[in-house]
């Protein structure tokens, strides 16, 4: 039978980032496809080409055997290929009926389109109201309004982009099941996730990339959840990016790392684990304002002179987890002990950590603002800056420029310093070399190194698995709001981040 | 000290444009422009009485209303509301002066002075708990404030305010004990002047060299990194000086209450809440740079004033050229904005 859709050595570069690097897809018709990866790993890259969001630099794409070239999403719509996004595209205002005309042409007519919404979800055995008004609506019916609108326009193979990522558990296994028989009937799905179980559980055929490639290719009922996890975390393989010498930028300079870190995890010291209990968590849990759980009885210990890597995937409960730690946010149960000066370096620092206007003298004032009283020592407070622009060495010509004209590299390592200046006996860091090249992130894990070894606990989360694993001593995973303490090797620290038991 | 000096040469370059399309308006109407903007000058600074009695009068509830908006802005709050603020201010002196109407000024005044500044933060307190509370954005939640308080005022100087006589719709005149004391004997120039000037510096002083100002400038430049990095209490801190605002402006009603009009009415103002949000964006929101450009502020309605006298041009004129001032700024600050996001991207 030929294939409904093959995406053949797509690659696509942002700027100086591979984001796919000859990545193929093949989608049989009436199957479930599921695509797998890491974050990062180009899932959704490969998918906005297969929609005509984005046109790659080289690779064919071949439609029921023809090759196409598609400049719009309007374009794959008219072949018959349609996309849910991850994050919905939806006019809140209006009813279901009108957003799903919505893009369509000639005279609108309510009743007609009602009817066609109608018609479309009983075809595709879905429950909606057309006459409901899409802000009014759950989630799952949301998004059962995006699929009708892809729908309603004919499609054949539809694109879910994480969609049970935004889903209740039932309502997650609800669209899993639809899914399902829906592929059944004769069409074809591509499921973006990164779940291994939802994979798994419904798809037919399984594709995984990581970096950029698509490293493995697979019915799912000749794989596991082992196989599987250890093709996303890229163990294992003929021709591993992490080996290539590719361009500059912050992936490869993490890669450049790895075998350094190979040797630092064997020739350092165990771990201290004499040092006092600074930082902990007991039984912790978090829940925002709707009442949904952030974090599920957390329960961890950092002492002083240690580093603990966190490591998860998007959305696992690390940003509530890294700020109770840090005392930005308050735990709903549970017992928290904290010092009193905690350093807490988040990873937008320009929305969270700078006054972008505001002179670096300023900006250093900025930590204990809260709780300062009276006139502001300001003659004081720039000597002090100007010691911490040495220390750190942030280049920047003097203390009273603004921090906007800073490189990104030089924010981060200004940002650090000032959150060490005070002596905390703990310091918390998310995402610590996000967007800067590979000597500021060198300057910055130096940095951290060097408050570890002057006795502060340190806690670290990047998105980036190798950076936790080379700057940790301890690891842990977060994943569902849980956390959980893992060896520390990509192998163990991957499959709990995936949350595949063993 | 670089970057003032180009505000200061911007500014110039903005008044020289404003100039220019006031002279292109006048020979569009049919005026001569000559005697159009020499009655203009002559208005505002002809004499000394024009300077005091007219441009410096006119100046100084600009000035209140113009330190009360950018001392909002600088939190990050819109306060679109200092005309409201301002006529609470005056309407609270004038209620205050019926029981106090025998009392000695150094008693009277104070407490005129006072009753204006409280009645204008508790106005403004009623948007800021709107805004923190509700989350109404305070633009809005202001602006409506301000019809409110024009209307009560209306209904005021009707009904409870109303002179004896019942025949004018305004206050009772004030008892002259309790005006406010001229500085310079034949002008209209008053003491509220000082209070004025104290004040800018005072405020000045406070956002720069106070914990709790620098709290303020930080909430109103980055909200998150203020309660991130600095364990700020942003909701407390935006209340704090939203209420200061509209003190600022409620007792600039009360001066012009007591310094100028002697009375409340219902236009007791001809939209210096408005006028101010000129004041506040054109001196970028420095209390000190406040004095100068309500002056200029002050300057041109005394001008416009004289221009429609001497020359027949409507006043309205001015009120073209003030709208320019304010577009010519916005957009100006949106260029430069660009030009150094441009520089950020190069490097």
């Amino acid at each position: 039978m030929t294939p409904l859709l093959v995406l053949d050595g797509l690659s696509h570069r942002f700027g100086r980032v591979e984001a796919l690097r000859g990545a193929s897809l093949t989608v049989r018709p009436g199957t479930v496809h599921a695509l797998l990866g890491e974050n990062g790993a180009g899932k959704s890259t490969l998918m906005r080409a297969a929609f005509g969001l984005l046109q790659p630099d080289r690779g064919v794409l071949r439609w029921k055997g023809a090759p196409h070239r598609l400049a719009s999403p309007a374009a794959a719509l008219r072949l018959g290929i349609g996309m849910v996004h991850q994050h919905f595209t939806l006019v809140p205002a209006m009813t279901v009926a009108e957003n799903v005309a919505l893009g369509g042409h000639g005279a609108f007519d309510p009743a007609q389109a009602a009817a066609r919404v109608r018609e479309v979800a009983r075809r595709a055995g879905l429950t909606l109201d057309p006459d409901a008004r899409v802000g009014a609506l759950p989630v799952g019916a949301q998004q059962r309004c995006e699929i009708v609108k892809a729908l309603a326009r004919d499609v054949e193979l539809l694109i879910l982009d994480e969609p049970t990522a935004v889903l209740a558990p039932g309502e997650a296994a609800e669209l899993l099941t639809w899914v399902r028989r829906y592929a059944d009937a004769g069409n074809a799905v591509v499921l973006i996730t990164h779940k291994l179980r939802d994979a798994l559980a419904v798809a037919d055929d399984v594709t995984v990339l990581h970096r950029g490639r698509t490293v493995l290719t697979t019915r799912a009922a000749d794989s596991s959840q082992e196989a599987l996890a250890a093709a996303m975390i890229g163990d294992g393989m003929v021709g591993d990016a992490t080996t290539g010498h590719g361009t500059a930028g912050h992936a490869d300079g993490a890669a450049a790392d790895r075998p350094a870190a190979a040797t630092v995890r064997t020739s350092r010291p165990a771990p201290m684990t004499t040092g006092r209990v600074v930082l902990a968590l007991d039984g912790v849990t978090v829940r925002d304002a709707r009442g949904v759980v952030l974090l599920r009885e957390v329960t961890l210990t950092v002492r002083a002179g240690e580093i603990v890597g966190v490591a998860a995937v998007e959305g696992a409960g690390q940003h509530p987890l890294l700020r109770v730690l840090a005392g930005r946010m308050e735990a709903s149960t549970g017992r928290v002990q904290r010092p009193a000066r905690v350093g807490f370096v988040p990873e937008d620092r320009h929305r969270d950590a700078l006054l972008l206007d505001a002179p670096l003298f300023e900006n250093a004032a900025l930590r204990g603002a809260g709780a300062r009283r009276g006139r502001m020592p300001w003659a004081a407070l720039r000597a002090h800056t100007s010691a911490l622009l040495a220390r750190h060495d942030v280049r920047a010509p003097h203390a009273a420029v603004p921090a906007r004209t800073l490189s990104g590299g030089n924010q981060q390592k200004f940002v650090l310093g000032r959150e060490l200046a005070d002596e905390p006996e703990a310091l918390v860091v998310e995402n610590p070399s996000r967007g800067l090249d590979f000597k500021a992130t060198a300057a910055v894990q130096a940095a951290l190194r060097a408050a570890r070894d002057g006795g502060t606990a340190v806690v670290v989360y990047s998105s980036d698995l190798d950076e936790v694993l080379l700057l940790a001593d301890r690891v842990v995973v977060m994943y569902a709001g849980q956390l959980t303490e893992v060896a520390r090797t990509r192998e163990a620290a991957g499959r709990a981040m995936l949350g595949s038991e063993r | 000290m670089h970057g003032s000096a180009r505000a200061l040469a911007q500014l110039g370059i903005m008044l020289l444009a404003a100039l220019a399309l006031l002279s292109l308006l006048l020979v569009a109407t049919g005026h001569a422009v000559g005697p159009a903007l020499t009655a203009l000058v002559r208005g505002a600074f002809g004499s000394s009485y024009a300077i005091t009695s007219a441009t410096i009068v006119r100046m100084i509830p600009l000035g209140f209303a113009g330190l009360a908006v950018s001392l909002a802005f600088r939190a990050g709050m819109l306060n679109i509301g200092a005309e409201g603020q301002l006529l609470m201010g005056a309407a609270a002196a004038a209620a205050l002066a019926v029981p106090l109407a025998s009392a000695p000024a150094a008693v009277g005044i104070p407490l005129l002075l006072t009753g204006g500044a409280v009645a204008g933060a508790a106005w403004a307190a009623v948007a800021a708990l709107l805004r923190l509370r509700f989350g109404v954005l305070e633009v809005i939640s202001t602006i409506m404030l301000n019809f409110v308080a024009q209307y009560l005022t209306g209904w005021l100087v009707r009904g409870p305010l109303q002179e004896p006589t019942r025949v004018n719709p305004q206050s009772a005149s004030l008892a002259s004990a309790l005006q406010l004391p001229v500085l310079l004997e034949g002008t209209r120039l008053h003491v509220g002047v000082l209070l004025l000037l104290l004040l800018a510096f005072a405020t000045w002083w406070w956002l720069s060299q106070t914990a709790s100002g620098f709290r303020v400038r930080a909430v109103g430049m980055n909200e998150a990194a203020a309660r991130s990095a600095g364990d700020v209490a942003v909701g407390r801190t935006i209340a704090g000086a939203f209420v200061l605002s509209g003190l600022l402006a409620g007792l600039g009603g009360a001066v012009e209450y007591t310094g100028i009009t002697y009375a409340l009415y219902e236009n007791f103002s001809p939209g210096y809440g408005y006028t101010a949000i000129a004041v506040a964006l054109l001196a970028r929101l420095h209390p000190v740079g406040v004095l100068g450009t309500a002056l200029l502020f002050g300057a041109l309605e005394a001008g416009a004033n004289a221009m429609q006298r001497d020359a027949g041009v409507p006043s309205v004129v001015v009120s073209v050229v003030e709208a320019v001032l304010i577009l010519l700024i916005v957009g100006a600050d949106r260029w430069s904005g660009r030009l150094s996001a441009r520089a950020e991207a190069a490097t």
